[in-house]
């Protein structure tokens, strides 16, 4: 196949936009997985939950999609506390995460997608907003704005988390919590508390990621399992608990995956980013910014 | 009870299921017996690598459809009888997992389990992809009238089979329970650091886990296509296989080879009932639902609970 400098380029810029997209939908698992070390697996499930949340408000009452995930961000806040508090007492406290907590997760997941199909069937949903269909031109280069848009949101979320985790109280006993929970309790902070703060934090990111990603593309409860791979592939190359590492990471896979649905077919972009996963577990484990 | 009289008693209870669904006579027994039976194998094959050393499969469904896919390419190139082809369907399964294990069991247990999801995930799109074996649309399976041994009916010969492996993966798991291997595996789970440290060789161990786990999931998969005749990607690497095979020895009891039987057998009869009566839909997620109150109330299972009942009355 010829390569044109056009497609080329196209490609690497909206494989950009898809990184940042895929930041915004990862950023809950640098904090659960990467920084708590809970194997949320149920996590692009919540996902699509949020996205569904964001059709029925969109559809219902016409309100904007990311609007309404920023009126939903509390109530998700509130369920990841709930789940976090199941997850501490039935596993966390008993010492038996590794098998029965991923279970539990498994079936979470499971039981969000079957209950989605139940409800809502397996037809693709879609939202309406100004931004989807509309591209701004720069030169040969396209930018739709249904890409462009949750790029930003996706930035303004990982900043602002990134602030939140250096500069609060809070944010830098999460941090703390992530170095060394045993540290914490002699400081008299009760891990387990900042662990449901942040456990509820990351689900929260969840509703956001769930609208923007209506917005990127019409959403069946099924297809939040070809995030798992994105999600835990992007944690793993960041460094684990790395915002800006998760942001790097996002976009290297952002840029492969258009790359090869331009040239090779998308029919083949599910695999790569499983691919990137199995390269990066096989050959650097740490991570690119891991020491 | 010794190796060989567990053996034997399975032989008997085989012969004894198959004499009675003969007995019955009705071919949907046989039909729905065969996915029963299906069951047992996967999640006993399941269970090996994650009741007995504790690295959860998520992948259980790729294994499964590897060995079923192995069939429709053998089946296309070969007129090899169902029996051989089982094997081989086991051997590409266990290479897999064989694979898939030694990029990640060096690491900490979840990632070996996030593997084994996106590794369902690239062989699906792999056989999406090639088109010898149908890809996207499918491949369709004749099958033979008759069965090649015996002259019976083919439905019936196909559980007969199914029924041959089920006995195979039990002795195989109880073999392994009751042996050296068991033990080292056990200590894996157990304390994976201490092992290491006392000399148990924890990843040759976890290799050999992974692998025969992997296997015997291929050698399940194997008849498949004879059954649905019709194979597609999306029903092969159905994610209610990856549940039911996470999900079975979790509500039975991990702990030893009864667990995945009996969790097997409810969760299996359950859904075929259900998939009759209600909708299939609603069977998967009462599946997710048993998988997520059982972790939750009862880690150890049904076996757990009988255990705990027994203990009670004793005291």
């Amino acid at each position: 196949m010829e390569m044109s400098f056009d497609l080329l380029g196209n490609a690497v810029v909206s494989g950009l936009l898809l990184g940042g997209f895929y930041a915004a939908v990862t950023i809950g698992v640098t904090i659960s997985f990467g920084m708590l070390d809970i194997v949320n697996i149920a996590h692009p499930a919540f996902i699509i939950l949020g996205s569904y949340i964001a059709y029925i408000a969109n559809t219902t009452w016409g309100i904007d999609p990311i609007l309404a995930a920023v009126i939903a961000l509390p109530a998700f806040y509130a369920l990841g506390a709930a789940v976090y508090q199941v997850y501490y007492v039935a596993f966390e406290r008993r010492g038996d995460e590794a098998l029965r907590g991923l279970a539990f997760f498994f079936g979470l997941l499971f039981i969000t997608e079957v209950t989605l199909v139940l409800v809502f069937g397996v037809d693709y949903r879609l939202v309406e907003a100004p931004y989807i269909g509309p591209s701004l031109h720069l030169g040969i280069v396209d930018l739709p704005l249904r890409l462009l848009v949750p790029f930003m949101v996706a930035l303004v979320m990982v900043s602002g988390l990134q602030l939140f985790m250096s500069h609060s109280f809070l944010g830098r006993a999460i941090l703390a919590v992530a170095q060394d929970p045993l540290a914490l309790r002699l400081m008299a902070a009760d891990p387990t508390r900042i662990k449901r703060v942040a456990f509820a934090l990351s689900i929260a990111t969840t509703s956001l990621a769930g609208a923007v990603l209506i917005v990127i593309q019409p959403v069946e409860p099924s297809i939040g399992r070809d995030y798992i791979g994105r999600v835990f592939a992007i944690c793993v190359l960041g460094g684990m608990g790395s915002f800006a590492g998760t942001l790097v990471a996002a976009m290297a896979l952002g840029i492969v995956e258009s790359l090869t649905s331009t040239f090779y077919g998308p029919s083949w972009s599910p695999a790569v980013a499983f691919g990137f996963l199995l390269v990066t577990l096989a050959v650097r484990p740490a991570g690119i910014f891991g020491r | 009870m010794s190796g060989t009289k567990f053996v034997l008693a399975l032989l008997i209870a085989a012969a004894a299921v198959f004499g009675a669904a003969r007995l019955i006579g009705n071919a949907y027994v046989f039909f729905a017996g065969y996915v029963v039976l299906q069951y047992i194998a996967l999640a006993t094959a399941w269970n090996i690598l994650g009741g007995y050393t504790g690295y959860v499969n998520f992948g259980t469904a790729a294994f499964f459809a590897l060995g079923a896919y192995t069939t429709v390419v053998l089946h296309k190139l070969t007129s090899l009888p169902l029996p051989l082809m089982m094997p081989i369907g086991g051997i590409v399964s266990g290479i897999v997992g064989l694979g898939t294990g030694y990029l990640t069991l060096r690491l900490r247990g979840a990632f070996f389990s996030i593997a084994t999801l996106a590794m369902a995930v690239v062989a699906q799109t792999l056989i999406t992809n090639w088109d010898f074996v149908g890809g996207a649309r499918g491949a369709y399976i004749v099958r033979p009238a008759q069965a090649w041994l015996f002259g019976i009916d083919y439905i019936q010969y196909l559980f007969l089979v199914m029924l041959a492996l089920v006995v195979i993966v039990l002795a195989a798991a109880r073999g392994i329970e009751r042996s050296r291997l068991g033990y080292g595996f056990a200590t894996i789970r157990d304390d994976e650091v201490a092992a290491e440290a006392s000399g148990v060789p924890t990843l040759r161990l976890k290799l050999l886990a992974t692998t025969l786990s992997g296997a015997f999931m291929g050698m399940a998969g194997a008849p498949l296509p004879y059954y649905v005749t019709y194979l597609d990607p999306t029903s092969g690497f159905s994610l209610a296989y990856a549940v039911n095979g996470v999900a079975m020895p979790l509500v039975g009891g991990t702990s030893s080879w009864l667990g995945p039987v009996i969790g097997a057998v409810l969760l299996g009869t359950l859904q075929q009932v259900a998939t009759v009566t209600i909708s299939s839909a609603l069977n998967l997620l009462i599946v997710g639902l048993m998988l997520v109150g059982f972790v939750i109330v009862a880690p150890n299972g049904i076996l757990g609970l009988l255990r705990f009942g027994r203990g009670r009355a004793r005291a």
